[in-house]
């Protein structure tokens, strides 16, 4: 089937499988930075916004991408960027892998909560594993992103 | 070279790849393979234990889209070991590509490949098998004489004695004693004598196991691997597809994450030989559920201890019994083993006899490999579960008995053969880590609001930096055409950060800024040899080969500097990118020298290659400290704060020392409180994806807090040790005393579950 | 992984309805979060994601949940994050992610009746109605008891009060599955516990809820109506706990909620 949908701000029409879903197809056209790390909804890694909200594209049919908008970190680089510099100031990003995913999160965090705490933060943030960083240090390049002591 | 004031090493520069693999460039194995590669899928056994009596592949044959299915008639009959280790390894060659025995719940049956992941599953359920079934061997403590024996197989072999008797299931047995220990325990005082159990844990690392594989222009093999080890995969290659290793090329590029579980060979050397057979690229990418139940985990164990200890509080004998469970394959099982012994012994010194026995078996379960830690995470567990018991034994402050009884520098220990204790500021970091948790006000515990008590726990570890004579490491610096330098290293980043570390280290040396050192590496084409990141071995190692490689190439440049300067080579100084002459007339810059010498009629590279081993791997060590709170009423544990101060030597990077740390001490939380590889009575991995299997999640970790107290050593790169590892030792032992200490209950098999804290309060009353 | 071979996306919860009743393999979609992991083969998937039903809205005294409505927007909503001391919200706000709340709907986390729900231990200490399209309006109390009837959940819809309501879930780590859930709501001195993850589904502790609503909530009485509530259930054994531990963490848990529902009273 076809479904027209706007990512990154551009008009696409995409060829896609009834059943297939949003993070594979995001991949098979070229968005690398979207990862997967499990097949039940856990990780967070794919986490990408659909209507500028932030969801798990493994686990969003890719026929519901039809008539929304998409954005995955290649479509807020600047802003993504900024924070990525935080990040790897505290070399926070180690192997890399959940990055993507972490920095689509907190960006969307930022968009939707003034001013959270350090409790609102964390919970915000708990569907982002990351095995490599024990979270400490996301956390401090969070709390200096937003400004937070 | 000690107290200079350095430009790169020392300091938290970000790491050189960190931008772009945070934005998520393509950097990853499956980032980089071809559209077009066929998918592979593994049809993988339903029995723990079973004979393969037919297998027809026929109809699975005739779907449109499948290439080929492969089964253990079509591979060669040599056996080999997945494990990353040095030739000759010291694991058995007890494995075939595929094999009509299955050997776990997920082993290998049959290989499909096909162009697409739909079509290769729809074929596999058309593949007939009939299996014979045999009795499981399950239980690790019956697998010793147990009426199966897992490999019964005749040309299972090893490349040492190391003590295999496969037809009681003992893979490798291991016995290291120094001094009598049953006559210097009758001697002693107080006697401590307990057993631990510390579980299997999944390494979870974020991208599972991965590999591309094409034949290039001249037809040789590459693999492009999401590996720890490729040097070690490419001779592993060779012996399996009994091909010439010169045949293979194995790539590196960003991993993301290993812990030890790439340092044994995955899919490798499926997606090889399709493409063998095909002479097509192919690419297999391990679900979650396969990356949980059929690679490895950490080898689960039963380890008895006894501790002797004199009426001043020496504790004068140390005694282990170990026996590990190392699944269905030997990989690692013999130098986990060892190691459980390697890494504790020497923390106490004022010991007159020590000693560790112990077997690694097989069963009929995932095989256990290497993980962070290697067997010293499952000795620290017990050793310090002992030691705090012993503490309370003798009425003295856990804190103390270890200060009093810990090795200094230049003293030497009974299994260390004479050597002396380079470097340690572990009675440092007991002083600051206890001060940091506020012991001396927490011990042992605090009756808060409610029904919740607080006690704190704590631990001591140490590790080793690289494998002493073994582990070796080599690297070369050239000065490019363009006046920069390209750092080529064997050393495999696995977000660990080396490149960075290694690139800070020559540009130290070199005294130029880091940004003109490009580092190529994880390239067996390309790169100097390397065994790979493992054993903690990198910063040590490879961080001395590149200084010695950056100092020849330093020398060069002087020598060729002062040529042109047509002065001698005492008479010049490298600053500012110039060789200048001392305190007189001339200079001439880098990029001079490099277009002077490398084009037209210079006709000379200047490169310096340099390679390091160590007789010696010395410890860094860690000073943990927990403080959990209990609630009595239900049992549960919350960690509140987790303090551990950590000697690594010199930090080359301290950010990313610290990153190291905290992962490793959150990794090391999740196997004290949450991480536990079960199986069904039938031996089916109940624990195979991340609903079942829970990693600490940002929630559960409460705070922790990492300190540094540096030493120096002399044997290591700018005075490093190394930090990889030893951070996820402490945790389990650590949390458990903060439990004992909050509640009394005491727990010997991990994890410490809310359920297990509530009966045993239950049975205390 | 699920297969589809078919996707319909219709505009009416008629046509909705006809085609989940034509096939047995015909089958509506929620989030798919779970319908991912399974290996069903699915004829027609019935996406209702054009009938407008993702509104969480008051209704003639009754909040009305919308079965497309997302784990997030109720937490969220102001209206269904501020009734009943915010226990909708607290029952949802620790299933994995934000992102995955994101996903995953209302509508199937009731209509699936899982036994770890905590949705449903919370819901079942209000005055929950389920409106389905075929079988109609129904307490959630008889929904659960009702056999398993093909039928498309449209919205829940719970009356509007001054109950005063906790929840509490017993986790092993936080974003895990419940080992034992909890919910405890008064009304006019009717007292109202349900248990959930025993690992059975969600029910309601009806001794227990009649002992406290006669008594006059001495801290014997509520020990006492805490013990009654972990006899009268049944508790099963999973990876997550044994019966036994289920049995005293529901003995703690109930005692926690009654006195956290008269804090709130108080306050
Ligand atoms: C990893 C994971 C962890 C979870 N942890 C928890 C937890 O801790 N606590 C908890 O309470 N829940 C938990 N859940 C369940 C989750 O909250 C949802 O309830 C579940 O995923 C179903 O929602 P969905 O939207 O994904 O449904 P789907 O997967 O789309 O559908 C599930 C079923 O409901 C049917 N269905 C969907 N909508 C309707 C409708 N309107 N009418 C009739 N039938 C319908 C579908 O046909 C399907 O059979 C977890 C789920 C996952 C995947
Ligand atoms: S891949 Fe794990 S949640 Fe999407
Ligand atoms: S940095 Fe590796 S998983 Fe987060």
């Amino acid at each position: 089937m076809q479904i027209e949908l706007i990512v990154n701000d551009k008009s696409v029409t995409w060829d896609i499988e009834k059943d297939e879903f949003l993070a594979d197809t995001l991949r098979a056209h070229g968005f690398l930075s979207v990862k997967k790390a499990c097949d039940t909804s856990c990780c967070g890694l794919c986490t990408v916004w659909m209507d500028g909200k932030p969801v798990l594209s493994c686990s969003i049919l890719s026929m519901r991408a039809h008539g929304k908008k998409i954005t995955t970190i290649e479509g807020v680089a600047q802003a993504a960027e900024e924070f990525a510099h935080i990040l790897t100031a505290e070399g926070a990003e180690q192997c890399g892998f959940c990055s993507p995913g972490f920095i689509m999160n907190v960006l969307a965090m930022k968009n939707e909560l003034d001013n959270p705490t350090e409790d609102e933060i964390i919970h915000y943030l708990t569907g982002n594993l990351c095995r490599c960083t024990g979270y400490m240090g996301q956390l401090r390049a969070v709390k200096t992103y937003l400004g937070v002591a | 070279m000690q107290e200079v004031s350095l430009r790169n090493v020392g300091h938290s520069i970000p790491k050189i790849d960190g931008l772009s693999i945070a934005m998520g460039k393509p950097a990853y194995t499956e980032d980089l393979a071809m559209p077009q590669a066929l998918v592979l899928k593994i049809l993988r056994s339903p029995h723990a234990f079973a004979k393969i009596i037919s297998i027809d592949t026929s109809k699975a044959e005739l779907v449109e889209g499948v290439e080929c299915i492969l089964t253990y008639k079509d591979v060669p009959k040599e056996r080999f070991t997945l494990a990353g280790q040095s030739y000759p390894e010291p694991s058995p060659y007890d494995r075939l590509i595929l094999e009509n025995v299955v050997r776990y719940v997920g082993d290998e049956v049959a290989i499909i490949a096909a162009v697409d992941e739909k079509t290769a599953l729809k074929a596999m359920k058309l593949i007939n098998v009939e299996y014979e079934v045999l009795e499981p061997v399950l239980d690790f403590e019956k697998a010793i004489g147990h009426p199966s024996v897992v490999h019964f197989e005749e040309d299972l072999t090893c490349n040492f004695d190391i003590g295999l008797h496969k037809e009681q299931n003992i893979v490798s047995s291991h016995e290291q004693a120094v001094g009598d220990v049953e006559k210097v325990l009758k001697d002693c005082e107080f006697i401590v004598e307990d057993v631990y159990y510390p579980q299997a844990q999944a390494h979870a690392m974020m991208e599972t196991y991965r590999s591309f594989t094409y034949q290039d222009h001249m037809g040789r093999l590459v693999v492009v691997s999401s590996t720890q080890v490729p040097f070690h995969i490419k001779r592993q290659l060779a012996r399996a597809l009994q091909i010439p290793a010169a045949k293979i090329r194995v790539i590196k590029p960003r991993i993301g994450g290993g812990f030890g579980g790439k340092q044994t060979g995955a899919g490798d050397v499926f997606a090889a030989l399709v493409t063998l057979r095909t002479g097509k690229p192919a690419m297999i990418i391990y679900d979650r559920q396969e990356t949980f139940s059929c690679t490895t985990s950490r080898h689960a164990m039963r380890i008895k201890v006894r501790l002797g200890a004199d009426a001043d509080g020496f504790i004068r004998a140390i005694d282990l019994e170990v026996l590990s469970d190392t699944g269905a394959y030997g990989e690692h099982a013999s130098t986990v083993l060892s190691c459980v012994g390697e890494y504790t012994l020497p923390l106490y010194n004022k010991t007159k006899a020590v000693r560790i026995r112990g077997n690694a078996v097989y069963t009929n379960k995932m095989p256990a490999g290497a993980f962070r830690g290697y067997g010293a995470t499952q000795g620290t567990f017990a050793l310090e579960s002992a030691v705090n018991k012993l503490a309370e034994r003798l009425a003295i402050d856990p804190t103390e008995i270890r200060l009093k009884n810990i090795s200094q520098k230049g003293e030497t220990f009974l299994t260390g053969h004479g050597v002396q204790l380079g470097s340690t500021a572990l009675d440092r970091c007991i002083k600051k880590g206890r001060e940091m948790v506020g012991w001396k006000e927490k011990f042992p515990r605090q009756t808060m609001s409610g029904a919740k008590i607080r006690g704190v726990g704590m631990a001591i570890t140490m590790q080793g930096s690289g494998i002493a004579n073994i582990g070796t490491a080599s690297a070369e610096i050239r000065l490019t055409d363009d006046g920069n330098f390209a750092l080529l290293i064997g050393a495999t980043d696995m977000g660990t950060g080396c490149d960075t570390i290694l690139s800070q280290m020559a540009a130290e040396v070199l005294e130029v800024p880091l940004d003109k050192i490009y580092v190529s590496a994880g390239d067996t084409d390309t790169s100097p040899f390397d065994p790979g990141s493992y054993a903690s071995s990198t910063t040590y190692l490879a961080g001395t080969a590149v200084i010695k490689a950056a100092e020849e190439l330093k020398g060069k440049i002087l020598a060729q500097g002062a040529k042109f300067l047509g002065v001698s080579k005492e008479d010049v100084i490298f600053e500012e990118l110039s060789v200048r002459r001392i305190g007189g007339e001339g200079e001439i810059s880098l990029a001079k020298i490099a277009e002077q010498t490398i084009l037209g009629m210079g006709n000379l590279q200047l490169a310096a290659m340099a390679t390091h081993g160590s007789q010696i791997s010395p410890p860094p060590y860690v000073a943990g400290f927990a403080e959990v709170e209990v609630d009595v009423e239900t049992g549960k544990v919350d960690l509140i704060d987790y303090v551990a101060v950590v000697d690594c030597g010199t930090m080359i990077n301290p950010n990313l020392a610290r990153i190291q740390a905290e992962g490793g001490i959150v990794q090391g939380i999740g196997m004290a409180l949450f991480e536990e590889v079960r199986y069904s009575n039938l031996g089916k991995m109940e624990t195979n994806t991340f609903m079942q299997y829970k990693i600490p999640c940002r929630q559960d970790v409460g705070n922790v807090r990492i300190a540094f107290e540096e030493s120096y050593e002399p044997s290591g790169p700018f005075g490093a040790k190394s930090i990889g590892e030893v951070v996820a030792n402490t945790p389990s032992p650590a949390i458990v005393n903060a439990v004992y200490n909050a509640v009394g209950v005491q727990v010997h098999h991990l994890p410490v579950t809310p359920e297990k804290v509530f009966l045993e309060m239950l049975k205390q009353q | 992984m699920f297969t589809v071979l078919d996707m319909a996306q219709p505009d009416k919860l008629e046509e909705a309805f006809e085609i989940l009743a034509k096939r047995k393999n015909n089958t509506i979609l929620g989030g798919c979060a779970f319908l991912k992991m399974s290996k069903k083969r699915i004829g027609t998937g019935i996406d209702l994601s054009r009938l407008n039903l993702d509104y969480i809205r008051e209704d003639n005294g009754f909040i009305a949940i919308g079965a497309m409505a997302t784990l997030r927007d109720l937490e969220t909503n102001a209206l269904s994050r501020d009734a009943f001391g915010g226990i909708l919200s607290q029952s949802v706000r620790n299933i994995i992610g934000v992102q995955f709340r994101n996903g995953v709907t209302v509508g199937a986390s009731v209509y699936s009746r899982y036994g770890f729900s905590d949705l449903l231990t919370a819901l079942l200490v209000l005055d929950t109605e389920v409106e389905l399209y075929n079988g109609g309006r129904m307490p959630l109390q008889d929904f659960l008891q009702k056999p398993y009837e093909k039928d498309i959940l449209v919205q829940l819809r719970i009356e509007k009060s001054q109950r005063s309501a906790a929840f509490s879930s017993f986790r092993k780590s936080a974003s895990d599955f419940a080992v034992l859930n909890v919910a405890v709501s008064s009304l006019d001195h009717q007292w109202t516990i349900a248990v959930g993850a025993r690992p059975g589904r969600a029910v309601i502790a009806e001794t227990a809820s009649r002992a406290l609503s006669q008594g006059h909530l001495s801290a014997e009485e509520l020990e006492a109506a805490a013990k009654i509530a972990a006899d009268e259930l049944s508790f099963g054994t999973n990876t997550r706990g044994t019966a036994g531990y289920r049995k005293a963490l529901c003995q703690v848990l109930v005692k926690r909620g009654i006195m956290e529902v008269l804090q709130c009273k108080s306050n």
